[in-house]
């Protein structure tokens, strides 16, 4: 008797919404709460302290890891590159996503090898993918550097990872070249939401073009471009594998970029608490854009 | 009359040159975009089956075989080198990340597309917000964690770690699996006398599974992926993933193990490129379903 009142009341709680809800999401929450959130919140404290690997005790020295940070010159580079690289690198993205969102849409004969081919950079791997460049750039042996040479374009190889301009422009060029899949994939998944009638009632008002492209799509693509551009950024800024495969952050810290720096000071080099110091200055940009996503979501425009 | 019938004829031609020219650019430019994103791979193909006195003369074309291929480096990268560990420990990872994810992301997932409508949907942006959380701004702190749990040099600290990474985004895919499937089909079943739960196995779920096998593509690959947690926390090449593994294994010294380096790089690319291009539909479906209104 008292077991199936218990029974029923055990059912009666799992048909309960405000039970059943907290229950369900609960696991998620707490597993992200202990594995995101308070990591977090010891990155903060421990750049407030001098840990580092032979020495984990919290002793507080204030803003003295910070004095430390600031006072190496390639901190300041780091933060620099980090965010030049995203800058250039989506503004390309930008560019190249949009065009190949409007050939992969378009019907055409053997499109599953050519979107098999073009997404390739993006689904690798980044860390083998860039091993891929890495040879094609090679200094003695690069592809470029020998189709250059019997043009007759160039007499000596270009070094693309020794010399600080051109070593730049590779990461810039290797992260474009990965993000422009995932931000093509991205804006096609917008042109779809783009409800045929506009589309139908252009062609019978005989829009070309040029004209559907400026007057239809860009303007109904703007919000989710916007969305690739978050994804873009966030992805080269907070990336490691790029610049560690590639360059190592060099020539001597030509290329090298917070995630680098926080790495190689922070775990190869030991000092854990200048480490999170560095890696929180990506914090603000994160903040920044999470701005931006809210603000695009409240408009109901995408989220 | 005339006039008319000739200028339709004219017009009509006008519009089949446009049309080809339509398709010539279409064309080149789905060529040339298949051509820069695949480059590296393809001269990676054709660098794997050279042999050494082949590849490193400087003057010799770069895209033909001077030589005779071999499959000499590959050979060497399957048996004289970790790698098969390496596809191993990713494996091995992979699916326990997978399972752990499936298990906290499916019900958070309903919860969030079915119950608690109120601040389920700000929730639901809340989580997909932790996705922009970047391992990059926690390995630091998350490797003493993984000190102090004992974890470090264990596959364990991946297993456990990963998970951070695909319970938001796998969340974000689920739910919107969910809203593309009608509340009245649950609802009829519980009607009918099942629990909620029951009802959820029995209909929901058999009607799901196209969107959960997309997302342990989805889960697999982000975990095979990472790179900064594998590299922070295990040093020892028993216990590396490929993506870590390769780079930091294959390069001894100066030395650059090329054709077996680009061997490797294909032997991962490929697949995952095949499964992914299977579930790329499914995928967008997933993103673009959960940004609807419940």
């Amino acid at each position: 008797m008292t077991t199936s009142v218990l029974k029923r009341q055990k059912r009666y709680l799992f048909e309960n919404e405000r039970f059943l809800a907290p229950l369900l999401m609960s696991p998620a929450i707490l597993y992200i709460i202990a594995l995101v959130g308070f990591p977090l919140v010891l990155a903060i404290i421990y750049a407030f302290t001098d840990i580092t690997v032979g020495d984990s005790s919290l002793d507080f020295v204030g803003f003295e890891t910070f004095r430390r940070v600031f006072d190496d010159p390639v901190f300041w580079r780091s933060l620099r590159n980090t965010f030049f690289f995203a800058v250039v690198a989506n503004s390309l993205v930008v560019i190249f996503a949009t065009v190949l969102a409007n050939v992969l849409v378009a019907d055409f004969k053997g499109k599953w090898i050519i979107r098999f081919l073009v997404l390739l950079p993006w689904t690798t791997p980044v860390s083998l993918a860039t091993i891929t460049w890495l040879w094609t750039l090679d200094s003695l042996f690069s592809p470029l550097d020998w189709i250059l040479r019997n043009l007759g374009l160039i007499e000596q190889n270009s070094y693309y990872l020794g010399k600080a301009n051109l070593a730049m422009s590779s990461v810039i060029a290797v992260h474009t070249w990965r993000i422009v899949p995932l931000a093509a994939v991205i804006v096609m998944a917008g042109m779809a939401a783009i409800p045929n009638e506009i589309k139908d009632a252009a062609d019978i008002d005989g829009a070309r073009f040029w004209r559907k492209l400026f007057q239809i799509d860009i303007p109904l693509l703007a919000p989710i471009i916007a969305v690739a551009v978050l994804f873009g950024i966030i992805l080269t800024v907070t990336d490691i594998s790029v610049v560690f495969v590639l360059t190592r952050g060099g020539p001597t810290h030509a290329t090298q970029v917070l995630p680098t720096w926080a790495f190689f000071k922070g775990i190869e080099g030991g000092a854990l608490g200048q480490g999170a110091a560095i890696a929180l200055f990506l914090f603000p940009v994160l903040v920044a854009i999470t701005a931006v996503v809210l603000r695009l979501a409240r408009r109901r425009e995408i989220l | 009359m005339a006039t008319d019938v000739f200028d339709v004829e004219r017009e009509r031609q006008l519009e089949h040159r446009r049309h080809r020219w339509g398709r010539i650019t279409l064309y080149s430019l789905a060529i040339g975009a298949a051509v820069a994103a695949a480059f590296p791979f393809l001269f990676a193909t054709l660098t794997a089956f050279k042999q050494s006195s082949d590849l490193y003369v400087k003057d010799n074309n770069p895209f033909w075989f001077n030589d005779p291929p071999t499959f000499e480096h590959v050979h060497f990268l399957l048996f004289n080198t970790n790698f098969l560990t390496f596809v191993r420990n990713t494996v091995v990872v992979g699916l326990a990340v997978v399972i752990v994810t499936l298990a906290l992301a499916l019900p958070m997932a309903y919860a969030l597309a079915r119950l608690g409508m109120r601040w389920g949907e700000r929730l639901g942006i809340g989580i997909f917000l932790v996705y922009l959380v970047p391992p990059t701004l926690l390995f630091i702190p998350m490797s003493r964690v993984i000190a102090n749990l004992n974890l470090q040099e264990s596959l364990w600290s991946l297993i456990l770690v990963y998970p951070t990474i695909t319970i938001p985004i796998s969340s974000w895919l689920l739910m919107g699996f969910f809203k593309g499937i009608p509340r009245d089909i649950e609802e009829q079943a519980m009607v009918d006398g099942y629990s909620r739960i029951g009802a959820v196995r029995r209909t929901v779920l058999p009607l799901m599974f196209p969107g959960i096998v997309a997302v342990v593509v989805f889960a697999f690959t982000l975990s095979a992926h990472e790179f900064i947690y594998a590299l922070a926390f295990n040093k020892g090449s028993a216990v590396k993933t490929i993506a870590v593994g390769v780079p930091t294994e294959l390069v001894r010294g100066d030395v650059f193990f090329w054709q077996s380096l680009q061997a490797a790089g294909l032997l991962v690319a490929v697949p995952v490129a095949l499964l992914f291009n299977l579930f790329l539909d499914k995928f967008v479906t997933g993103f673009t379903m959960g940004a609807v209104k419940g």
